[in-house]
């Protein structure tokens, strides 16, 4: 029986430009703009998009480490939009991130094993000795060896400095993980490792991941369901396979179609969008595909499509398909 | 065999770096031939050489603290590596042009693209203002920008990414080049813009007929591309065949761990592990003895790790660097 | 990475930059920086004139000596570096003036660091309104005019050692509350303090162990060349009539007194004057070569 372990609900992102004399509020980057989604225990959720989509946005959001703008996030039923810093900090035990930049996300003046070890000590989880035997273990978990505990960030490669992100993150025992693009600035030989790592992690601390990407070929091979975003909205959401299979949103199989494929003999059909996508501050009115959707029609333009369910587990918000 | 003129012959091409922490061997003896309107792929990870490569065609490698300090690099059969900097400049951005990953960082983003691009077209021809900007016109509806007089006068910033590297390709087909350059040129769009680029790449090609040398990292983008593919690892090439070859049966153990170690979008989720491959790329100051893909290799003998290979034709236009190629 | 390092130490190899700790790394940098070791070099030989030099050339440097013979003497067997208008020896009171004229700089400099460190780390990372206050207090600080408010202090205060460093640190502390400031706001952003407020690292816990530390180059930096500024500055006030008082020798103060006997006796203005000289430009020429041996990407 799948328990959703945290869910949110027409969440909203705006960021706000300011200008004139005052500095009051002339617009808003609509980065998220009302997405709705869950993710059930023990699965992974892949949040999938292009740039200005707003897939790394609604990450943070759920974490609160953006203060939405609207709508709801439901943590183990618990409403946990309105909680303030303080009443969050407790929570966060559960729910961790992983970063994308190996050089950023780690600091430079910190020697690895307190950056391991920095969990345990804002929450103060143990004895000194016990925090460092957790992160002793937590680094040979991950494939590093623990006598590097003293060595800077700066000594190791990108591909290892993932792996202590990733230990970072799951010293604490979080239950969702947060994953955004962790593999995008690897190498190709050192992300199949990464990719194994994380699986065998997900399985073995029975972990619930929310994974942002922009590699196709990854998500498939990671993804229990995923979910398509465009121009801060969720436009698809489906079965892995599903979705890959029998992409409904004209969107989802322009994205597909565009997907190169190591095979040379193949040849791809491909649904080559024009233009480029609009910006976050103007989307287009009604439904924000609109000005690049081949299938474009008059009630598109006037009417924003809602989410609906075409068949279990899948839904699409494509006026395409509330025609039928 | 192929009947086209040889356009480029690199032969043991060696680009170093003296670095304060030792010697980076960058490029060290690297081969290649590309020939008259063909697509050759240049592929490899971080490290292996292959922007180093394409800079050293263009002789843009800083120096210091890089040095090319052997081999040859014809073109028509002159040796670029012993012309001085006068006739390079004649040959950049007129008969080898090259496009880079950041189109941002390329353009100048105070004087607007039209002007740009005319000045890249008048660096090398000699027409007037008027003509060139005729000529800049034409070349911006080539690529596929839409409302090419208007989109003239604006500047880098107005545009996005994809309109950025358009103008890129604009710039650097100008002048009609015989081989066109692309250093992961298309490694920072989104797909979909990646899909719309290579497409323009491959219009122009069949269209102008030049070369193209695609340095990336990614496989499939490569299999799209490319006739022929060029694997490098450290510094060397490790593996050169038909795109087709390459695909359907490596041989080199890095060709095939990397093949097999990629999430494969066609295929459904198993809940397997991916084979990957063990270790990382070597650190350039650290290079192992003997292969220097031997510390990652599964089929790695005490010859490997002793003797470094030479690269052998194994099949007809079929180049392995190993002692112990994967069978067909 | 590093396991290769382990076995390249094995074989001997040389060492490269990915097998040093942050502070070995910036000392290895350093010491190939040309300029900063011609820095190094002044600024030893100007310590050790100041500690070592009374141990081998011991005289008070407030005897007086008695008689009008006495005064302003050239260098001799007696006073190498000859008397003063009060037949002082020289040389003595370069020695102690250089102590205190170190010594002012040195607390001076590092009180002021840290303090506009303080203000600026705290304005830069809480952000809106206290940033706000504290930058404009700031403004309004770099607006007072000095030399009113330095008489102002001085009639208040009184003259001396402290006095003077009081002066400099709240007439210095400014620029620092400025770099920090900036620093901080760009170190605000990078992804590793986001990872520590996702961890749920409090705010005093993100400013000291994740910002502070980062900033720590940048502060380094500002101390030694403000270490040089300082001195001036306490030659400057005394110029003025502030500051060390008589019989006590300062450089400052020594190059004050000497401005009237320029004439007749130049080399008092020229001790001292070539003291500070050196002295702030080794600790420029030291800040210069730390601040590029702490940027990493610096290719030195």
């Amino acid at each position: 029986m799948a328990t959703r372990l945290v869910e949110v609900q027409n969440l909203k992102k705006w960021f706000p430009i300011k200008g004139g004399v005052f500095g009051a509020t002339i617009a808003s980057v609509k980065a998220v703009d009302e997405v709705s989604f869950f993710i059930n225990q023990g699965e992974t959720l892949s949040l999938v998009g292009e740039s200005g989509s707003g897939k790394t946005t609604t990450g943070r959001t759920m974490l609160k480490l953006l203060q939405p703008t609207g709508g709801k996030i439901i943590y183990k039923g618990k409403d946990i939009t309105n909680l303030t810093p303080n009443q969050m900090r407790p929570l966060r035990r559960n729910m961790q991130i992983m970063f994308q930049d190996p050089y950023g996300s780690l600091n430079p003046r910190m020697p690895v094993g307190d950056i391991i070890q920095e969990p345990l000590d804002v929450h103060g989880i143990g004895t000194r000795k016990e925090r460092k035997q957790a992160v002793a273990t937590m680094m040979e978990t991950v494939g590093l060896r623990p006598e590097y505990e003293k060595r800077y960030p700066h000594e190791f490669s990108g591909g290892q400095r993932q792996r202590i992100g990733v230990a970072r993150a799951l010293v604490i025992n979080p239950e969702l993980l947060v994953l955004d693009e962790p593999i995008s600035a690897l190498d190709v030989s050192i992300q199949s490792q990464i990719i194994n790592l994380l699986q065998e992690l997900q399985q073995r601390l029975n972990l619930t991941y929310l994974f942002i990407a922009h590699d196709l070929a990854v998500v498939r091979h990671m993804s229990d369901r995923v979910a398509v975003m465009y121009l801060g909205k969720i436009v698809e959401t489906a079965e892995n396979d599903e979705l890959f299979d029998h992409p409904l949103h004209p969107y989802t199989q322009a994205l597909l179609s565009a997907v190169p494929v190591p095979d040379p003999e193949v040849k791809r059909e491909r649904i080559i969008l024009q233009g480029d996508v609009p910006s976050p501050v103007n989307p287009p009115s009604g439904c924000h595909f609109r000005t690049r959707c081949p299938y474009a029609m008059p009630i598109c333009k006037e009417q924003e499509p809602l989410v609906i369910e075409v068949a279990p587990g899948h839904t699409v918000a494509c006026h395409l398909l509330t025609k039928k | 065999m192929d009947n086209r003129e040889v356009l480029v012959d690199i032969k043991n091409l060696r680009t170093f770096f003296y670095t304060e922490d030792g010697v980076v061997p960058a490029v060290d003896g690297i081969d290649l031939t590309i020939h008259r309107g063909e697509v050759l792929g240049l592929v490899g990870e971080s490290g292996c050489g292959k922007s180093v490569t394409a800079l050293s065609i263009l002789r843009l490698i800083p120096n210091p603290p890089g040095k090319i300090i052997g081999g040859e690099i014809f073109f028509h059969g002159e040796d670029l590596l012993k012309k001085n900097e006068e006739k390079m400049r004649m040959i950049r951005g007129d008969k080898i042009s090259m496009i880079f990953q950041e189109p941002m960082t390329s353009l100048n983003p105070v004087y607007t693209i039209g002007n740009q691009i005319s000045e890249a077209i008048t660096l090398h021809q000699k027409i007037d203002d008027a003509e060139a900007k005729k000529r800049t016109v034409e070349m911006l509806h080539l690529v596929g920008i839409p409302e090419p007089e208007r989109r003239f006068s604006q500047y880098p910033h107005e545009m996005s990414g994809g309109m950025r590297q358009r103008v890129m390709i604009a710039m650097a087909l100008s002048s009609n080049p015989e081989l066109l350059i692309s250093d992961e040129a298309t490694t920072a769009l989104d797909v979909t813009i990646q899909a719309q680029i290579l497409d323009l790449m491959r219009g122009l090609q069949k269209k102008l007929g030049m070369a193209i040398l695609i340095i990336t990292h990614n496989l499939a983008v490569v299999a799209e591309m490319a006739e022929t593919i060029a694997i490098a690892y450290a510094g060397k090439i490790v593996e050169n065949a038909s795109a087709k070859e390459i695909f359907k049966s490596p041989r080199h153990p890095y060709t095939y761990g990397l093949l097999a170690s990629i999430p494969k979008f066609t295929e459904k989720k198993t809940n397997e592990p991916l084979p990957a491959i063990e270790g990382m790329v070597p650190s350039p100051y650290h290079m192992p003895k003997g292969c220097r893909f031997n510390p990652r290799c599964p089929f790695a003998t005490e010859k490997c790790r002793e003797e470094e290979p030479e690269i052998l034709e194994l099949t007809p236009g079929h180049l392995v660097r190993c002692f112990h190629p994967i069978e067909s | 990475m590093a396991e290769k390092a382990i076995e390249a130490k094995k074989k001997g190899q040389k060492k490269s930059s990915e097998d040093y700790t942050y502070a070995g790394m910036v000392f290895h940098r350093l010491t190939r920086h040309k300029l900063a070791m011609v820095g190094a070099f002044m600024l030893i030989f100007i310590l050790l004139f100041v500690f070592v030099g009374p141990l081998i050339w011991r005289a008070d440097p407030n005897a007086q000596i008695e008689g009008l013979g006495g005064l302003f003497n050239p260098a001799s067997r007696a006073h190498p570096f000859g008397t003063d208008d009060y037949g002082r020896d020289v040389l003595a009171r370069m020695f102690f003036g250089g102590r205190i004229s170190l010594f002012i700089g040195f607390i001076s400099a590092i009180s002021s660091t840290l303090a506009g460190g303080f203000v600026g780390l705290v304005a830069g990372y809480y952000g809106g309104w206290a940033d706000n206050i504290l930058m404009r207090f700031t403004d309004a600080m770099l607006s007072i005019p000095t030399f009113p408010l330095l008489i102002a202090l001085a009639s208040v205060l009184g003259k001396g050692v402290w006095q003077i460093i009081l002066v400099i640190v709240v007439f210095g502390w400014m620029t620092d509350a400025r770099l920090v400031r900036g620093l901080v706001l760009s170190l605000k952003e990078q992804e590793y303090v986001e990872a520590a407020r996702a961890i749920g690292a409090s705010a005093n816990r993100i400013m000291w162990r994740h910002l502070f530390p980062n900033t720590l180059a940048v502060l380094i930096v500002s101390t030694t060349i403000g270490i040089g500024g300082a001195i001036i500055y306490e030659a400057s006030i005394s110029f003025l009539g502030f500051g060390v008082q008589a019989p006590f020798a300062s450089w400052g103060n020594m190059l004050q007194n000497a401005q009237q006997f320029i004439w007749n006796s130049p080399r008092l203005i020229i001790y001292p004057g070539l003291a500070i000289f050196m002295t702030v430009l080794g600790f420029n020429f030291f800040g210069d070569g730390l601040r590029d041996a702490i940027d990493p990407k610096l290719k030195l």
